[in-house]
């Protein structure tokens, strides 16, 4: 739609949708400040929640916990994704093949409720038949690792998908065995879809509620717990500082890894240009 | 209904590379339906044909990466059916070249190399070798992405001769390049892969570049091969119409055989009577069709005489008269399109050898089309 | 075929491997969990331990099923059913919401200068990396009584006194739809963007007005986008539990907040395994569509 009321419609729906979008993330970083604890007033502007922060000792060691858990998570699923990815995407028919291709991909839109009663009640009944495992940061970890897993599987499936499949026969044709055709050709190419599962997979895991309400255990809190049941009380303006700070990091990774692929897009550019300039 | 049957040409008697009875079934379509070939060592042999013909699925049959369903492959007496790609003796030229874009080009060369295990200078000296044979030597540092099309061709070239492959396969292998750099190319690429001297199997559905850069050509249609031979026999004796038609133009002339003897035969066709110079094999009054190439028939406005035959017999036989519907000039011939009087068009083509030609022919004018008794060909299929 | 090559031969052995790993894994961890939900459901509790299905009594086998927590669901207890009814209307509204707002927004997102839509993108995904509870947690700041939205405009006299916001359909449906919206948004954005400008051109060029042009060629060609959009909404939203208990009330009656109450506030775990169960069945037919459509995509290579 070239046409001009098309290009103000078009820019008047943008804006109006970011700021939808961007509103409860600047309320919250602007009311962080706000000295007073009450949304109803501004008493000034303050550092005073972000001090309350650092003292506050179930934040910090939620925070801890939900890094830690993290990590894990984010690896487990990156290596399980390219596994499911591996065998859905390149290999032909297999018995159990849609049986696969269900479970991996259902944990995507299932409510996060009934993944998390479920997987609860079957550790609990191993624990009862077995006395192990303890609910806790391994539990956590299976119940991440499964809905991880789903995310990444797609997104190395896509990658995966697009990768030109001469160049896998390419590398057999060369003398290369199997194996060393996925190291050496297959796993580079995908290298950036394997990064970007692990950061998504990373960030839902550090944002999980449902799921780890459900199989933690004692002593295992973790971050997004500890916010939520403070949240479910009423308005706590540590979680406006904590928010910020997420907010802060989030923005400077996004946009450390925007600019840094738009420097290699015009990298590449150039260097396209200076091959063409040499005559052949 | 195989056609061709281990016809043995060029040097040597035992076949380097045996096909035998090749079958290819996906599901219930036949892609490759009993081909049978004999390969000699040393000769770049092509495989011609239209898309979805099955000459790729031959290919791939021989670089590894289809299973036939039923048949045998031998190089050098070798079974080579059995075998994984990177197993064979084979190496294959992509036709998307399939370069490896996280490796230079140095190490895209090296790369089925370093994959023998040999000592790291013999690689070198031998990618070395191959990057100047290629004239790429100052691009080695390079990745694909940063090289034109031609010099992306000349690399996956390289990197698929540099193992010194028994037999080289090529898919389409100038099938990405613009007209003037593909003519240049075809020939540097026969030289190079003389000058390593490697048995070559290349696929194109290109007649000029089967016809260029082979030195035998087998033309597929429909999962099977319709004939095999060099660039000349096929052209000047093509063995049935789908060939006559697929190679070159050409003019078909339905008719009868009317009079069969050793040294000639005479067929009768609406639009005119054909004197053959050759006798065939077949009954009298057998249904043949005449095949006469456009560049070897004659077009003016009077009637030929004895003295335009080469043959003085042949007066009163080989000629039409029609008038001009079309005609291309194209610098250097000109094409005109001649409707008889049965209704029938033919082409003929004329080389502009005169710079100024005061009988030219033009639109609607009337005309006498003749040709030599020679130069037909009888076609029973 | 490509697909098949690199595994036909990696062995017998190496192919296995591959398969079984995330296999056995996702057996372990997705689908046995069912069962076990299953099982209690219509076990007897004895107490704290769940009594077996099945027993032996006197050197009789016994089979136990106990379906009284499904009748008291279906027939006794209409608090059920109408939480089943209520969370798929909201999904259903949600749904439509962020079709009608996500699609010119994809729509205009794809058509974007190349310049400025990596930024746009980038804008976009912004908040999707930002932990969604924190953001919905800021909806009660802006709705509450004494909230942002409220104190703003009493503030500027547009209001005299507050509007309650919070704890209502509206705040629900609003946070919802702030939710879901990056997940309708991402497919048809995708879509639309390969989409093939020429044929609109072509369109255009045999006399179609831009608003035809829309309808008859760009809805249907995004068809695919709609349906992966739709179904990433509309599924978590049935089991939506932590946006209704923020920003929900009284009167929205979600099966997610059901589901919770009855496993950690009544510690009745087979009724909540009950509540799963017939949960899981209300979503199985959109579940088996996006299977089946994820299943579709990822055959797009094949020859």
């Amino acid at each position: 739609m070239k046409n001009r009321a098309g290009e103000i419609t078009s820019a008047i729906w943008l804006v109006v949708g970011f700021g939808f979008l961007y509103l409860p993330i600047v309320t919250l970083i602007t009311l962080s400040f706000n000295e007073s604890p009450l949304v109803t007033t501004w008493t000034g502007f303050s550092f005073k929640w972000y001090g309350a922060l650092i003292r506050d000792v179930p934040i910090i060691e939620g925070f801890v916990l939900s890094i830690k858990i993290a990590l894990l998570t984010a690896t487990a699923s990156v290596v399980l994704g390219t596994f499911a990815a591996v065998a859905i995407t390149r290999f032909k028919r297999f018995p159990g093949r849609t049986l696969l291709t269900g479970m991996v991909n259902s944990p995507l839109v299932m409510p996060e409720v009934i993944i998390g009663l479920s997987l609860l009640l079957m550790l609990v009944s191993v624990q009862r038949a077995t006395g192990y495992p303890d609910r806790g940061m391994l539990t956590i970890w299976l119940g991440h690792t499964l809905l991880g897993m789903a995310y990444a599987t797609v997104v190395i499936s896509s990658r995966l998908q697009e990768m030109n499949p001469q160049l896998e026969e390419a590398g057999l044709d060369l003398g290369a065995q199997p194996w060393q055709v996925f190291f050496l050709i297959t796993l580079p190419l995908i290298s950036q879809s394997l990064m970007s599962a692990w950061l998504l997979t990373f960030t839902l895991s550090l944002d999980d509620v449902v799921l780890s309400a459900f199989l933690s255990g004692p002593g295992s809190t973790t971050l997004p717990i500890t916010i939520f049941s403070r949240a479910r009380l009423g308005l706590n303006p540590t979680v406006n500082a904590v928010a910020t700070l997420t907010v802060l990091v989030v923005s400077v990774g996004v946009v450390i890894a925007s600019v840094w692929l738009a420097r290699a897009e015009k990298r590449r550019a150039r260097e396209m240009a200076a091959a063409f300039r040499i005559t052949t | 209904m195989a056609r061709s049957a281990h016809p043995a040409a060029g040097q040597g008697d035992a076949p380097f590379l045996r096909l035998t009875s090749i079958v290819k079934k996906f599901g219930d379509s036949v892609a490759v339906d009993g081909v049978s070939l004999d390969i000699t060592k040393g000769e770049i042999f092509a495989l011609l044909g239209s898309s979805g013909c099955g000459k790729s699925t031959l290919l791939r049959m021989l670089g590894g990466f289809e299973q036939p369903t039923s048949g045998q492959i031998l190089l050098e007496g070798q079974d080579l059916v059995r075998l994984p790609p990177n197993e064979r003796p084979v190496n294959m030229m992509f036709q998307s070249y399939a370069l490896f874009p996280h490796l230079t080009v140095w190490d895209n060369v090296a790369f089925g190399l370093r994959r023998d295990g040999l000592p790291k200078d013999e690689i070198a000296e031998r990618v070395e070798k191959m990057l100047a044979m290629v004239q790429l030597t100052p691009y080695g540092k390079r990745k694909p992405h940063q090289l034109s099309g031609g010099q992306q061709q000349r690399v996956a070239l390289a990197r698929s001769l540099v193992k010194r492959p028994k037999l080289l396969l090529l898919d389409e292998p100038l099938g990405a390049l613009d007209k003037k750099l593909r003519e240049r190319t075809q020939l540097e690429v026969v030289d190079i892969i003389h000058q390593v001297g490697v048995t070559c199997v290349m696929v194109t559905h290109d007649q000029e570049e089967a016809m260029t850069m082979a030195s035998r050509i087998g033309i597929m249609s429909e999962g099977q091969i319709l004939q095999v031979g060099r660039p000349g026999d096929i052209y000047e004796t093509p063995n049935c119409m789908f060939v006559a038609d697929f190679i070159g133009s050409v003019n078909l002339f339905k008719g009868r055989v009317t009079e069969d003897e050793a040294d000639h035969v005479i067929i009768d066709s609406p639009e005119c009577r054909h004197y053959v110079s050759h006798g065939i094999t077949g009954t009298p009054d057998m249904e043949v069709h005449v095949a006469i190439r456009p560049e070897k028939m004659g077009i003016q406005e009077a009637a030929p005489g004895p003295d335009d035959y080469d043959n003085p017999v042949e007066v009163g036989f080989n000629c039409a008269q029609g008038t001009i519907r079309d005609l291309a000039y194209l610098g250097d011939q000109t094409i005109y399109h001649v409707v008889l009087g049965t209704g029938a068009v033919v082409k003929v083509t004329k080389a502009n050898d005169a710079r100024h030609d005061e009988a030219r022919l033009a639109n609607g004018s009337s005309v006498h089309v003749w040709w030599w008794g020679s130069d037909l060909v009888v076609l029973t299929q | 075929m490509w697909q098949g090559i690199l595994e036909s031969f990696m062995g017998h052995v190496g192919r296995r491997f591959v398969i079984s790993v995330p296999m056995v894994f996702l057996l372990l961890v997705f689908a046995m969990p069912f069962l076990v939900v299953f099982k209690i459901s219509i076990s007897e509790v004895d107490g704290v331990r769940f009594v077996d299905l099945l027993t032996w009594v006197d050197g009789v086998l016994k089979l136990q099923l106990k379906f009284t927590n499904y009748r008291v669901i279906f027939f006794e207890d209409d608090l059920y059913l109408r939480a089943y009814l209520s969370s798929l209307g909201f999904a259903g509204i949600t749904t439509g919401i962020c079709l009608a707002i996500g699609y010119p927004f994809a729509y205009f997102l794809a058509r974007s200068r190349p310049e400025i839509r990596p930024g746009l993108l980038m804008l976009l995904m912004l908040p999707f990396w930002t932990s969604f509870l924190l953001r919905v947690y800021a909806w009660k700041m802006l709705l509450a009584d004494n909230g942002v939205f409220n104190n703003v405009a009493i503030a500027l006299g547009v209001l005299a006194e507050p509007v309650k916001m919070m704890n209502t359909p509206f705040s629900l449906t609003l946070g919802m739809v702030y939710t879901y919206l990056p997940f309708m948004v991402l497919p048809l954005y995708a879509n639309l963007v390969k989409m093939d400008i020429r044929l609109l051109e072509a369109a255009r060029d045999l006399g179609a007005s831009p608003w035809q042009a829309f309808w008859r060629i760009t809805v249907p060609l995004s068809r695919g986008g709609i349906i992966a959009g739709a179904l990433l909404v509309f599924i978590p939203c049935v089991g939506e539990f932590v946006i209704p208990e923020l920003l929900g009330g009284p009167q929205t009656l979600m099966i997610g907040r059901v589901l919770w109450d009855e496993f950690f506030s009544n510690n009745d775990w087979p009724m909540a395994s009950s509540v799963a169960v017939v949960m899981v069945l209300l979503i199985i037919l959109p579940l088996a569509l996006f299977n089946k459509f994820q299943a579709e995509s990822t055959q797009g290579g094949r020859r």
